[in-house]
């Protein structure tokens, strides 16, 4: 294995931390004293975490100038969709037990539901076209779609600031981050547009 | 000897789970005995206070060596009998008591910082003669009494909690407020040395609640000091805390240092914080949802499947005379 590989199982590893605990805590009846609650907690904010980490990658790939960083974007991607698919499970079975006439009127009447299930119906098609097979043959359309990635982390950050009650710490941080992230992105475009009219120009 | 016992319980409470007995089925002579469960956490307690002293849990062990025994507790008639008691452990490790943190385990870890002895409650507003009553001289003329009540949390999860307290009435006819006090204001205690969470602005810091003068002496509605037969846990409110049975928790304000009678509505605090969601009243009511998620069922702690939230969190009968006439979509 090369050094990356084992960097990308350890990045793995680690991010499948939270699911094992939540494993272990089920095991030890250590999940509080709403458990359904608590993994739901849990599962949303290790997916709203690792989709930020997964947006992370390019601007760490440039700022590093090392290509090899971005086999991590759809490792990472991935995860997040895992966490999201558990977090979205936990509301189905463990919270309603498909209660479907309930499950409807949620998303349609509490806009946090609404922005947690456009957050995850946008990462399946996501998800879905994350082979190698589906890059090669959507071709300059798989960049297309997946800018939708952008969108989900934004309703993904709202769906978080909307479930809150008074302490919009945690939320905050996150709306930071995506700033930050996204104003990198909008620095470059900047300067990748100045720099190809300077050279239309000369 | 005693007192090292009684602490070494303590400690062995802490680092053993939750006790196992049935607490509904126990009669109120061995709740108060209990020896054998007494022998047996004292042994374990030889192996636990070195384990204590080892994982630092000592200052948390001694916050809670307040966990004493309330003697002569009476039954009440207004307790509920036909609904089983969530644990000890649930109703001290998963509370809203935003003082000490916003998380749920929060108040359990750091609520040991809480001095509630001694303690003062200020009486002022229109009242007969304003006055600094010590705490232990505030509880002492109230017969204590058990009240076994749901608590409904505007989050929709609920409890079942066996509280001991006495009438928040009985405490208003001997405090005398004039005739003209319309309502009853309480405030927390504001002392961020002892309540890390106060150092955030989350809400409009002191915590302060209230409830019209009629609602007030209801005698649905008590101080509480205790549950579980024990000295409420820190975590819980100690030493002295609201409990109105019908109204979401965060009606029910905790650590009371100061009680004001008003001519005027009392400005609460989650209804400054958001005035759309949190209203004056805050009456559980499945018809009237928050704006942001359903009010029409609740997890019951312990339980799987969702139950509906029933009118008044189930205390219509006695309370829904209150708001006759009064359009509750509007006064929620």
């Amino acid at each position: 294995m090369t050094r990356f590989a084992i960097f990308r199982w350890g990045i793995v590893a680690a991010a499948l931390v939270p699911a094992a605990a939540l494993v272990y805590w089920t095991l030890t009846g250590d999940l509080s004293a709403n458990p359904i609650d608590f993994i739901t907690d849990t599962t949303g904010t290790t997916a709203l975490t690792l989709l930020v980490c997964t947006l992370t990658v390019t601007p760490l790939r440039r700022v590093t100038a090392r290509n090899e960083l971005i086999r991590l974007r759809r490792t990472l991607g991935l995860l997040a969709f895992f966490y999201a698919c558990l977090h979205m499970l936990t509301w189905v079975v463990l919270d309603w037990f498909f209660d479907v006439d309930s499950m409807v009127a949620d998303v349609m009447k509490r806009p946090f539901i609404t922005m947690g299930m456009t957050t995850f119906l946008l990462l399946v098609p996501l998800a879905a076209t994350s082979t190698a097979g589906m890059i090669r043959r959507l071709g300059r359309r798989w960049q297309q779609l997946h800018r939708l990635v952008y969108v989900a982390a934004v309703t993904a950050v709202i769906h978080f600031w909307w479930v809150v009650k008074a302490d919009f710490r945690q939320p905050r941080l996150w709306a930071l981050a995506l700033c930050v992230l996204f104003g990198f992105r909008a620095w470059w475009s900047v300067q990748n547009r100045a720099l190809a009219a300077r050279r239309l120009t000369s | 000897m005693q007192t090292e016992t009684g602490s070494l319980y303590n400690w062995a409470m802490l680092i053993r789970k939750a006790p196992e007995f049935r607490y509904s089925e126990v009669t109120p002579k061995a709740l108060y005995v209990r020896r054998r469960e007494f022998i047996q956490a004292a042994a374990a307690a030889t192996v636990g206070a070195g384990a204590a002293l080892l994982s630092g849990e000592t200052a948390r062990a001694r916050a809670q060596g307040a966990r004493a025994k309330l003697p002569n507790v009476r039954k009440s008639k207004f307790s509920t009998t036909d609904e089983k008691l969530n644990s000890f452990e649930d109703i001290t490790s998963y509370n809203n008591y935003y003082e000490f943190g916003t998380d749920k385990d929060d108040p359990a870890r750091n609520a040991h910082r809480l001095v509630t002895r001694p303690w003062t409650i200020r009486v002022e507003g229109l009242v007969k003669t304003p006055a600094t009553f010590d705490i232990d001289s505030f509880i002492k003329p109230h017969p204590l009494e058990e009240r076994i009540y749901r608590l409904r949390c505007v989050e929709s999860w609920s409890m079942v909690i066996p509280w001991i307290g006495f009438p928040l009435a009985d405490v208003i006819k001997r405090l005398e407020p004039l005739p003209s006090a319309k309502f009853i204001e309480f405030t927390t205690l504001n002392d961020a040395k002892q309540m890390p969470g106060l150092r955030v602005p989350v809400l409009d810091w002191p915590y302060v609640e209230g409830l019209r003068m009629d609602e007030a002496m209801h005698p649905l509605t008590i101080l509480s000091v205790g549950l579980y037969g024990e000295v409420l846990p820190n975590q819980n409110g100690a030493p002295i805390r609201l409990v109105v049975p019908w109204k979401y928790g965060f009606k029910s304000i905790k650590s009371i240092v100061r009680i004001r009678f008003t001519d005027q509505q009392p400005r609460t605090s989650w209804n400054v914080a958001n005035p759309r969601e949190y209203g004056f009243y805050s009456n559980v009511n499945p018809t009237v949802d928050h704006p942001r998620w359903s009010q029409a069922s609740e997890r019951r702690l312990g339980e799987f499947f969702r139950r509906k939230t029933l009118m008044f969190n189930g205390y219509g009968d006695q309370v829904a005379q209150l708001y006759s006439g009064m359009d509750l979509r509007k006064f929620y």
